[in-house]
């Protein structure tokens, strides 16, 4: 039996410590109707069995290694350097529970004191919490913080239609137990004008995307000052990659800025697991979800860290708690530490740069291709939205015959919107593949 | 000695990483919007490496010793399952990619609900969810939306046992729903007195953990499951206990509606220092509908070779997305090799060795330490940490001079009706020879109460740190640090 060192030895000794005859002896207390029940399941496979049978479904898929990739939509691939995962791997950090009791665990508190120092850092924010399950989870607990924020007075929530459709999505399905109306992101291209126009007095907050889905970037001081004026919050979902670029969203006098955490150093993994981004001001601290890592000293008066604010959370508060969260993303918070810490201030600069060049040199060469359009407006950053001459589904099958994974159907979402592709492009992506995209673009508009 | 910050260790001009040259015409920068300035450290890759290498070192882990922690089931994490996530095919495939390009995915993802729903007795399986916490908000919603849809809107209260996980609670709130509060008897089961009493048409469900977090399982549970279905509530299984149950028996069997299951604790995905967990939830049919999705699906044979055999489908009355894109795949992976391995036979001598060091630790404990439920026990028991004879000793000095032995103190005040708990949950992948080990100082540690308790006041003595100042954590606040410059800056 894999992994359960006991002998029989052992197990008869162990019974009779117990004084009981058997192991079935020790299930008394579960009805005896259902005790024991015959699972159909398959039977046990040695290590090298298993390990035949998943490489086997690995490689049944079509991976970015292999095909050129150009798809993005929220989840990005990007290099990766090798000292990330060596780091992840290190039995010390990933085999570790939650740092309950920090005589123990100032590894894994200080790995994630310095992560929220990052982020903090990166966004301009003054806090962060030691992470969310994912961007879109991120985004609901926003929602939460500033409904309680507002003590119930307020219940509307404006939603930039700019926004990931699945972070808006997991927003609806968070707050459908809540008396919040949740408007703004009817159509596909209301800018935030629109958001304005609809604020009043009954507006909590106001969510934007920065860059945006269709990889818009805009200054947002305009649309801050409104939602301020409007006694409002104003929260900002990044791309945290961005931002090696980019303006931090604390320029545009953000309350709070949560984000995906993915293309900071943490593989595409079909989904994830991925990285919520959290971080708000000083003052919204205590109406912040999840873990908090703090500065103290320890009794030796050395300085040490330890979970902080924990009456804010469920295991305290209980059914008062600020959200549920209890298991969060550790181990990827500790990947986008050390990939921020390797990148350093140079390394993210470039390989946002890298983006911004790879995508704007592919979208003036699809401009010229016939059929073809940028559909976009004003500044992008590292994706925009190609017009296509017939269904995206079809040029994608065109596309995946020259080894290349095509952009996102942006019509799924946007009915609007039909016949338009999302691409994406990263430092992963040369020339060359570039150059092939366009060219099978062009094929695939002829047949 | 203590580690620096990786802030300390920054060098102007210092690089970590090597990159390309851009190999396309550089394009204009866009106006206005470029930050100035980029506050990141600026370290050699070597820097990275050391630094990060002697912040583990700080850390107790499974893979450096035992780790008792009640309900959160430290087992061993297998190398192989880290191996398989890691597999390029998974690793490297982008969740929106067509499905024909991922059928390995998709085949995994689904054997992997089928698996989670012939272990528990459900007749669907959303993998969706992202720890347990998470699959427990998705699994209220779900009963919402089941009463609402039925036209039963009244339905809006939630009974949770007083030894509940806090997250039963928490997420009671976070769908909505009011939380009313079950006692527990004098055995550790709930007062079925008093959960007559609460039981009305305004109950939309009880959440249940069985075992309880006393470890116990529920000896009436066929009395409390009748009860509720009677008054029309649904029952709701906190699944962070699977682990005592595995070919045991199953919830649904017992007439659970809803359970979530906790892949990072029951099926072996490492914990992380915290996360990613892994909370897929698993339903009785007619709330099969209501489930988050996207979920797997077989897909009819038509004839055609070419046709892909799994698709992710939407369920017809689905709560909704609760997160971004497909679930925790890269644990869903680990899961799948996980229980691959083990097979039916496997899963059940998974259980037996996890009650059987459960109970073998409480029966050469229990004359040292007062058990207060003192009767055979699932995966875990729950001792207390105090001694009339020891007056100023507390569960926690036993937790911390546990660590001066190299063990992780067990879960310490929780749960909360027991008076100074100590939660022992050994799990079924420690030898008899740690056991006893543990034992030994346990009841070392006991004796040093009585006669010496200052060294458990002080304690823990041999670990790098000394016993850490919360209070001032929480008092002064320093919750990120700035770099150098900008410290200086003001």
């Amino acid at each position: 039996m894999a992994y359960i060192p006991h002998t029989e030895r052992d197990r008869q000794a162990m019974l009779a410590a117990v004084g009981v005859g058997s192991l079935d002896e020790l299930y008394q207390a579960v009805p005896r109707d259902v005790r024991f029940p015959d699972l159909d399941l398959p039977e046990p496979l040695s290590e090298m069995e298993v390990m035949a049978e998943v490489q086997a479904l690995a490689e049944a898929n079509v991976d970015t290694r292999h095909y050129a990739c150009f798809l993005g939509a929220g989840a990005y691939n990007h290099f990766i350097p090798s000292v990330v995962d060596h780091i992840l791997r290190r039995n010390e950090f990933y085999t570790a529970y939650t740092p309950y009791q920090p005589e123990v665990s100032q590894g894994t508190l200080q790995s994630i004191f310095e992560y929220q120092s990052l982020i903090c850092n990166l966004t301009g924010m003054d806090v962060s919490n030691a992470s969310h399950y994912d961007g879109a989870t991120a985004l609901a607990e926003a929602v939460t913080l500033a409904l309680a924020h507002h003590r119930g007075k307020r219940s509307t929530l404006l939603l930039s239609p700019a926004i990931h459709p699945h972070y808006r999505q997991v927003v609806r399905t968070y707050m459908q137990g809540m008396q919040v109306k949740i408007h703004g992101d009817e159509s596909c291209c209301t800018g935030p004008d629109d958001l304005i126009r609809r604020l009043d007095d009954q507006t909590a907050m106001v969510a934007v995307q920065y860059p945006d889905f269709f990889g818009h970037v805009a200054d947002f001081r305009a649309l801050a000052a409104a939602v301020h004026a409007a006694g409002a919050l104003l929260c900002v979902v990044v791309n945290p990659l961005a931002l090696g670029l980019l303006k931090p969203p604390s320029a545009f006098d953000a309350d709070v800025v949560v984000g995906e955490g993915q293309p900071l150093g943490i593989p595409l993994s079909f989904g994830g697991p991925y990285l919520g981004l959290f971080t708000t001001k000083n003052e919204y601290v205590r109406k912040m979800a999840g873990r908090l890592v703090g500065q103290t000293v320890d009794s030796r008066g050395q300085r040490g860290f330890v979970l902080t604010l924990t009456p804010r959370e469920q295991h305290i508060r209980r059914e008062k708690a600020t959200s549920n969260i209890c298991t969060n993303q550790g181990l990827m918070a500790l990947a986008s530490a050390v990939y921020l810490s390797v990148m350093g201030k140079q390394g993210l600069r470039k390989v946002a740069e890298l983006c911004y060049h790879k995508a704007h040199y592919a979208a003036e060469a699809i401009r010229r291709v016939p059929g073809y359009g940028v559909w976009n407006e004003g500044e992008f950053f590292h994706e925009f939205v190609a017009k296509c001459p017939k269904p995206v589904a079809e040029i994608n099958e065109i596309l995946l015959e020259h080894e290349i994974i095509g952009g996102y159907d942006v019509g799924t979402d946007y009915p609007e919107l039909k016949d338009h592709m999302l691409l994406a492009f990263t430092e992963m992506n040369s020339k060359e593949e570039i150059d092939d995209l366009v060219s099978a673009l062009e094929e695939a508009s002829h047949d | 000695m203590i580690e620096p910050l990786i802030y300390d260790l920054s060098s102007p001009g210092r690089l970590g990483v090597s990159l390309p040259e851009t190999d396309v015409p550089p394009h204009a920068l866009p106006e206005g919007l470029v930050r100035e300035d980029l506050p990141l450290p600026e370290v050699a890759e070597l820097d990275v490496v050391r630094h990060f290498v002697r912040l583990s070192q700080l850390n107790h882990a499974i893979d450096t010793g035992f780790y008792p922690l009640g309900s959160c089931t430290m087992k061993y994490n297998p190398k192989v399952n880290e191996d398989a996530a890691r597999l390029t095919g998974f690793a490297f495939t982008h969740p929106l990619q067509e499905g024909s390009t991922v059928q390995g995915n998709l085949a995994l993802m689904y054997s992997l609900q089928e698996w989670l729903k012939e272990i528990a007795g459900f007749a669907a399986v959303s993998l969706q969810p992202a720890a347990g916490a998470h699959g427990e908000v998705t699994g209220i919603l779900i009963i919402r939306a089941y009463h609402r849809h039925r036209g039963d809107a009244k339905r809006t209260k939630i009974l949770i046992p007083d030894s509940a996980h806090g997250t039963n609670p928490a997420s009671t709130s976070m769908a909505g729903l009011q939380v009313v509060e079950l006692p527990s008897d004098a055995r550790g089961n709930i007062d079925l007195e008093a959960l007559r009493r609460a039981c009305d048409d305004t109950v939309a469900a009880l959440m249940l953990t069985n075992p309880n977090t006393l470890g116990l399982f529920e000896e009436h549970v066929r009395e409390v499951v009748d009860q509720i279905h009677a008054c029309g509530g649904l029952v709701y299984g906190d699944g962070a206990n699977m682990n005592a149950l595995l070919g045991v028996v199953r919830p649904g069997d017992l007439g659970f509606d809803v359970l979530h299951f906790n892949l990072h604790k029951t099926f072996s995905t490492p914990h992380g220092g915290g996360g990613p967990g892994s909370g897929p939830v698993g339903v009785a049919a007619p709330l099969a509908d209501f489930l988050p999705g996207p979920v797997v699906e077989a897909v009819e044979e038509n004839g055609s070779e070419e046709a892909p055999l799994y698709r992710l489908v939407m369920p017809a009355q689905s709560i909704g997305r609760v997160k971004a894109f497909l679930g925790h795949f890269g644990m869903h992976v680990r899961a799948y090799t996980y229980m691959r391995m083990q097979g039916k036979s496997g899963l059940r001598a998974i259980s037996d060795h996890a009650v059987l060091n459960a109970n073998y630790l409480r029966a050469r404990l229990r004359d040292t330490y007062h058990v207060p439920f003192d009767r055979i026990c699932m995966h875990e028991f729950v001792a207390e940490g105090r001694w009339e004879q020891a007056p100023g000793v507390r569960a926690l000095d036993v937790a911390k001079r546990l660590m001066d032995f190299g063990f992780h103190p067990p879960t310490n005040y929780f749960p909360l009706i027991v008076h100074e708990a100590l939660m022992i949950e050994p799990t079924e992948t420690e030898s008899k020879e740690t056991l006893d080990a543990f034992v030994q100082a346990m009841k070392t540690i006991a004796q040093e109460a009585r006669d010496d308790p200052e060294i458990l006041h002080n304690a823990p003595h041999t670990t790098p740190f000394g016993r850490l100042d919360e209070v001032r954590a929480a008092k002064e606040l320093v919750l990120c640090c700035r770099p150098v410059e900008m410290e200086k800056a003001g």
